[in-house]
């Protein structure tokens, strides 16, 4: 293979039919639009199928009904359909179905909406937010594999900026440890042998064949996501060892705070980064880590302050946490704002590091 | 002719090979079991009993997907086609039946049903329709015909309040997606009868190819409707047949 000219939707397309990704469902919505058609360019060659939805909320649960057979199944939006879909992504964690969902951000408002959802029940959602193409392509890869590991929906928390940047990239296949059978999977075989299969979120089976009923089922379910939490989480430090200031932040983000940092260190400043790579689980003993003895945590994140809780959280020093991100969504309404931008990064730090730790951030 | 002796015919013998247990927690009078065993038989008769997926719905008839020997999926209220679509479309070999009540497929989910209509989604729709969200206790849904009490239209459904019930059956006929469309009813021994040849029509044609099939059932809801156990068939008679008339809306050659 050689590298080819790719906007980061189709390379993510292309990703995702790499991983066997052979049904996708989804409903047009700017800038999640491109993956969708991407997806129904070349799934179809791949001997998949691929639907223009009439809904978010059918998209998503025709998906939820093709993971249902075995086979990877994926859907997307942008957050505001990703609203639309809680239900049926709820129920997928609450059936363990692995169930891979894209949402092509038109910013950085669906942190919690990624970390917290909007279903009900006691579940999660394993949460990759890339940081460019490359890394969406990996990840997303990533995710079909996690997905399927651990019976549960994975999101791809992407943007405008990768799914609209075009750059030269070679999707590769990557290899993963083998998976368990899907020993759960519906293909109608089982049917009038006794022993028939059965999905349902209350988990109490069939006759021949009692299931464990809600409370040990979603216990069960729980404890899943506490071992998640312990093994899946990553993240990335830069200069974090012998910092002051660390600064936080996920995604498209993260690419303006290398930069700006690395301008820093270089005048001296003692300064470093810290990226979660996995949103969920959040990455919070390597955050306690990397901001021990720091005077200032500050988060740069393009909405009104939702990482920032995560980062409270877990800093080592909860009162050295100021948010210096902000609301910032481009008049288009379609991709960030002002606040993507490397000037206004760099003199809100510089803002930061005058004020010192004494002032702090009104939340 | 002298009266069948229960002992030499105890229920079991009765059972559909589809049914892992005949024990069920439905209402007396419910008319939802021997709609669904319509169902189970044609399965078995037409070959289809290794390879057929339920997908399920929420209402009563949630016990129907507990309690077949069916590879089953429960699903979100509404939704049934939409998941049923998923789930055919990675199995075109395997019969896909979706099952669903008034309140899930015409007052939640009218949108999934008529999209996969029309996109010609090679599945079976089954509608249980009793006029009533009987699950919840008796309250009006999207099919509930004029006149009738439930705890949401206690004095009866006034179209000025609650506007008009649905024919989805025949909103169905008119989308060039659907092959087989029709009516029936179990409120007497004639109707199970025809009722039964046309859910095996439906599967016939759905195995065949030919496109979205669906068959409604009107069934009896006493408890939902505020009538007596024994008054069902009647009252379904007079008050949703009225409404609803019984028959194949479309099929193949008509």
């Amino acid at each position: 293979m050689t590298r080819r000219l790719l906007q980061g939707s189709e390379a993510v397309a292309e990703a995702a039919i790499a991983s066997g990704c052979r049904f996708f469902s989804g409903y047009p919505m700017l800038p999640f639009t491109e993956l969708l058609e991407s997806m129904a360019k070349k799934l179809p060659a791949a001997g998949g199928v691929c639907i223009s939805a009439e809904s978010e909320i059918e998209a998503v649960n025709m998906a939820l009904g093709a993971a249902a057979t075995g086979a990877r199944a994926a859907t997307g939006s942008c957050g505001q359909g990703l609203a639309l879909m809680q239900e049926a992504i709820a129920e997928s964690a609450l059936n363990e179905l692995p169930l891979v969902v894209f949402n092509m951000a038109r910013g950085q408002q669906d942190y919690f909406q990624a970390t917290r959802g909007g279903g009900w029940g006691d579940y999660r959602t394993i949460t990759l937010a890339p940081k460019d193409v490359p890394e969406a392509v990996a990840h997303t890869q990533l995710l079909f594999d996690l997905a399927d590991r651990h019976r549960t929906p994975a999101l791809l928390y992407g943007d405008y900026v990768i799914a609209h940047t075009s750059v030269g990239i070679e999707v590769a296949p990557l290899a993963f440890p083998p998976l368990p059978e899907k020993d759960w999977a519906l293909d109608g075989t089982m049917s009038g042998t006794g022993r028939a299969r059965q999905i349902w979120t209350w988990a109490r089976g069939k006759p021949n064949t009692p299931g464990p009923g809600p409370n040990l089922a979603w216990q069960a379910i729980a404890d899943k996501y506490a071992e998640i939490e312990r093994t899946e989480a990553r993240c990335e430090a830069e200069g974090t060892d012998d910092a002051e200031v660390v600064v936080v932040s996920f995604g498209t983000t993260a690419v303006f705070v290398d930069r700006v940092v690395e301008e820093l260190r270089a005048e001296g400043v003692r300064i470093g980064s810290f990226r979660p790579v996995t949103l969920w689980p959040f990455p919070g003993a390597a955050l306690a880590e990397a901001t021990e003895g720091c005077r200032l945590v500050l988060v740069y994140e393009l909405n009104a302050g939702q990482m920032v809780d995560d980062v409270r959280i877990h800093a080592a020093d909860r009162s050295a946490v100021r948010s210096i991100g902000g609301v910032s969504q481009d008049a288009s309404g379609m991709r960030q704002g002002d606040l993507l931008a490397a000037d206004e990064l760099r003199q809100r730090v510089r803002r930061a590091l005058a004020d010192g730790p004494a002032a702090r951030s009104a939340r | 002719m002298s009266a069948p002796d229960p002992a030499a015919h105890p229920v079991a013998d009765f059972k559909p090979d589809l049914l892992q247990s005949a024990e069920h927690e439905l209402c007396p009078g419910c008319g939802h079991p021997v709609a669904w065993r319509l169902v189970l038989e044609a399965l078995t008769d037409l070959g289809l009993s290794h390879r057929t997926v339920l997908v399920a719905g929420h209402g009563c008839y949630t016990q129907m997907m507990k309690l077949s020997d069916l590879d089953s999926l429960q699903c979100l209220h509404g939704r049934a086609p939409a998941v049923a679509t998923g789930v055919k479309r990675m199995l075109p070999q395997t019969a896909v039946v979706t099952l669903q009540g008034d309140g899930d497929m015409v007052s939640e989910g009218l949108h999934e049903v008529l999209h996969a209509g029309a996109r010609g989604e090679r599945v079976t729709a089954l509608l249980f329709n009793n006029g009533v969200f009987g699950d919840t206790g008796g309250h009006l849904t999207a099919t509930t015909v004029l006149g009738q009490r439930t705890k949401t239209s206690l004095e009866g459904r006034d179209p000025e309040v609650h506007g008009y019930p649905i024919d989805v059956a025949r909103l169905l006929a008119q989308l060039d997606g659907t092959a087989y469309v029709a009516r029936g009813a179990v409120n007497s021994p004639g109707l199970v009868a025809r009722t039964g040849r046309m859910i095996r029509r439906a599967l016939e044609l759905q195995m065949a190819g030919a496109g979205f099939t669906f068959v409604e059932v009107l069934t009896m809801c006493p408890t939902g409707w505020f009538v007596g156990t024994a008054e069902g068939p009647d009252y379904l008679e007079e008050s949703m047949m009225a409404t609803f008339g019984i028959g194949e809306l479309k099929a193949p050659g008509q």
